[in-house]
């Protein structure tokens, strides 16, 4: 199929449709609301079911309430809305609902802006509810790869009876790109006869719940639990290599919008000669442990910089998995503002030794809006 | 002689203890449900939806598949079946804290866009599992742990009816409310229960049987003392009936609010 110019939240909707999930739920919140529009049109015309629900709180219920149903289910929100669709995302995953869920993220805390953010780093990788759980997170850095994310989404979610989060940024959801939606194939949807609410017809009763009064039967969820997230974390790691020249001294790491800033700071530096290169999670849960430990015991990478549109989450991730082997050092941008290439490169310049990047001294980019990627320590 | 059986347990029953108190209605409630789903041939495609409260385990008494929602969201996770299984019969049992308090925007919106579920709202006017806190339903000057010298209608302000709020909606409904606290009118709420079905079969609207509970252990009574204080304290605040019905919702519309269609 040609490629076809869509807005990423609209693109985002349709890879779903194409996914085999026609049934949505959903409130209206900046920068995601194409999400619902697009839908509220387009789901119609496939027989799919749209409900524009009360609230987060209610849109999330009624993911529930539909994943039950063993079919293939989803919602999407901005960073303030899945605060409230936590709640349910605590339950689902108890209950081990396979569902997707999109955060189109915009900048927090509180109210905080409507623009591009990476500021809900801990609330996708971390349980952002109550109680230990996981869901799988999926990162996009363009709305192509958002398209693809979205149908595999689903496919995961059945395999794992897990929640999926596509963690999107305001940036993502709003620019338009060419996409393919043929470039990806989803599975069919699994078979969940065995536990799906369906009615009891000529079978013993299904009854989902998340409710485990007696301590040792919860317990033993918790370790089933956690045995599922093992194995995802065994085998659901995904990162990108970028950029390099052989033998990189300097790894950034970075996702989703920030990461793709680094493509064109790396692009720029090793045009000039300086050998850095991108280490970009694709899924921040499971984060690419296994890849970073590996890239970090190398003896040419002396340093890490992490690029995030945040306080510094991810590079947290970045620490516990190379071991602090290598010092590691922050840059971001917070507020909903994205950094430009010209203070990626800043930051760098400044962390490598002066022979490193004397030869290839360029005029300096704007210092006002430069801050001084000092290592972080905490 | 052959024996005939005159009395059984409804098959959407299960053959579990309840946990119930002694004397809590819970159980005569369950049963009225249960009996409607068989009669109405509807058990083996019916999905319930289990609250947070003292009926939080009611799937262990139902027989048929359930679902265990969060507390006071039964209605969007009933919303969220039926959309995707409009097929199905699709009911939340929901107590007066789940409901009215914690759950109230879930159930307003529910039955704002008219979802095809039914709402079966046990009104016992305490929050029974936490161990007897005032609840939206709570009477005035009802003593409870929360409001120990009864409730203040000046700083907690009235107990909600939530028969008549929701029937303020201009949506069609089938909104009612029932008792058990005696036989004839837990006869006349199974009435009530197989006719909320039946509209939910029909595809014709939303559906919501309130029935007037007791709950001995936290009011301090005995169960007769109970139903007595439901008949004498209860009822005069909570008038029993049906208050809308799908049919003639546009004259129910402007009796209720003076606005003509």
């Amino acid at each position: 199929m040609a490629k076809k110019l869509m807005k990423g939240n609209e693109a985002i909707g349709e890879a779903a449709i194409r996914a085999g999930a026609d049934r949505y739920f959903a409130y209206p919140i900046t920068p995601q609301t194409e999400v619902a529009e697009y839908l509220a049109r387009r789901l119609p015309e496939v027989g799919g079911v749209f409900v524009q629900a009360e609230s987060e709180l209610g849109a999330s219920n009624m993911i529930f309430g539909a994943a039950s149903s063993g079919k293939r289910v989803f919602t999407s929100s901005s960073s303030p809305g899945i605060s409230l669709m936590s709640e349910a995302l605590s339950y689902i995953t108890s209950a081990e609902l396979p569902c997707v869920f999109i955060n189109v993220c915009r900048a927090g805390p509180g109210l905080g802006g409507i623009l591009p953010s990476q500021g809900d780093y801990f609330q996708a990788t971390r349980a952002s509810g109550h109680g230990d759980f996981r869901l799988i997170v999926l990162a996009p850095s363009t709305v192509q790869e958002a398209v693809e994310h979205m149908m595999v989404a689903f496919d995961l979610a059945d395999k794992y009876r897990n929640p999926v989060m596509i963690f999107a940024d305001g940036l993502i959801g709003q620019m338009m790109e060419p996409v393919d939606f043929d470039a990806v194939e989803t599975g069919t949807p699994a078979d969940h006869s065995s536990w799906a609410a369906t009615g009891a017809n000529g079978r013993e009763k299904h009854i989902i719940k998340t409710l485990y009064l007696n301590p040792a039967d919860n317990e033993a969820h918790n370790h089933h639990l956690a045995e599922k997230y093992a194995t995802i974390t065994k085998h659901e790691q995904k990162h990108e290599m970028y950029g390099g020249l052989g033998k990189p001294e300097l790894i950034i790491t970075a996702f989703g919008t920030a990461a793709r800033v680094c493509k064109t700071a790396i692009d720029v530096l090793n045009g000039e000669g300086v050998d850095i290169a991108l280490f970009r999670p694709i899924s921040l849960y499971p984060f690419p442990a296994v890849a970073i430990d590996e890239l970090s015991r190398k003896a040419h990478v002396k340093q890490f910089l992490s690029v995030e549109m945040n306080n510094g989450q991810m590079i947290e991730d970045v620490r516990l998995y190379t071991n602090n082997r290598k010092p590691i050092s922050f840059f971001g941008r917070q507020g909903g503002i994205v950094p430009s290439p010209e203070e990626v490169i800043d930051a760098i310049r400044n962390l490598l030794p002066k022979k490193a990047t004397a030869a290839a001294k360029k005029p300096a980019a704007k210092k006002t809006a430069t801050k001084k990627p000092a290592a972080k320590k905490k | 002689m052959a024996e005939k059986t005159i009395f059984c347990k409804p098959e959407a029953m299960s053959s579990n203890h309840t946990h119930y108190c002694p004397g809590c209605t819970h159980g005569v409630a369950h049963r009225l449900v249960a009996e409607v789903l068989d009669e109405l041939g509807m058990r083996e495609r019916t999905i319930g939806v289990a609250p947070v409260g003292c009926s939080v385990l009611c799937y262990n008494y139902f027989n048929c598949d359930f679902l265990e929602a969060a507390h006071g969201r039964a209605p969007a996770f009933a919303t969220g079946m039926k959309r995707v299984a409009p097929e199905k019969i699709v009911f939340a049992y929901q107590g007066d804290g789940d409901l009215a308090s914690i759950g109230g925007n879930e159930i307003l919106h529910a039955a704002n866009r008219g979802e095809k579920i039914t709402v079966i709202f046990v009104n016992n006017a305490i929050y029974g599992m936490t161990g007897g806190q005032m609840a939206p339903t709570t009477l005035p000057g009802q003593v409870t742990t929360t409001s120990p010298t009864g409730r203040d209608v000046e700083l907690a302000g009235w107990p909600i009816r939530v028969r008549e709020l929701l029937s303020t909606l201009r949506t069609p409904a089938y909104i009612a409310r029932g008792s058990v606290h005696s036989p004839q009118w837990a006869i006349k709420t199974k009435a009530m229960i197989r006719k909320a079905f039946q509209y939910q079969d029909k595809n014709t609207c939303f559906s919501m049987v309130e029935i007037l509970s007791t709950c001995p252990t936290n009011w301090g009574m005995t169960p007769t003392d109970s139903t007595k204080w439901l008949k004498e304290n209860m009822i005069p605040y909570y008038p029993l009936g049906e208050l809308k019905s799908p049919e003639g919702a546009d004259e129910n519309f402007e009796r209720m609010t003076g606005v003509a269609k």
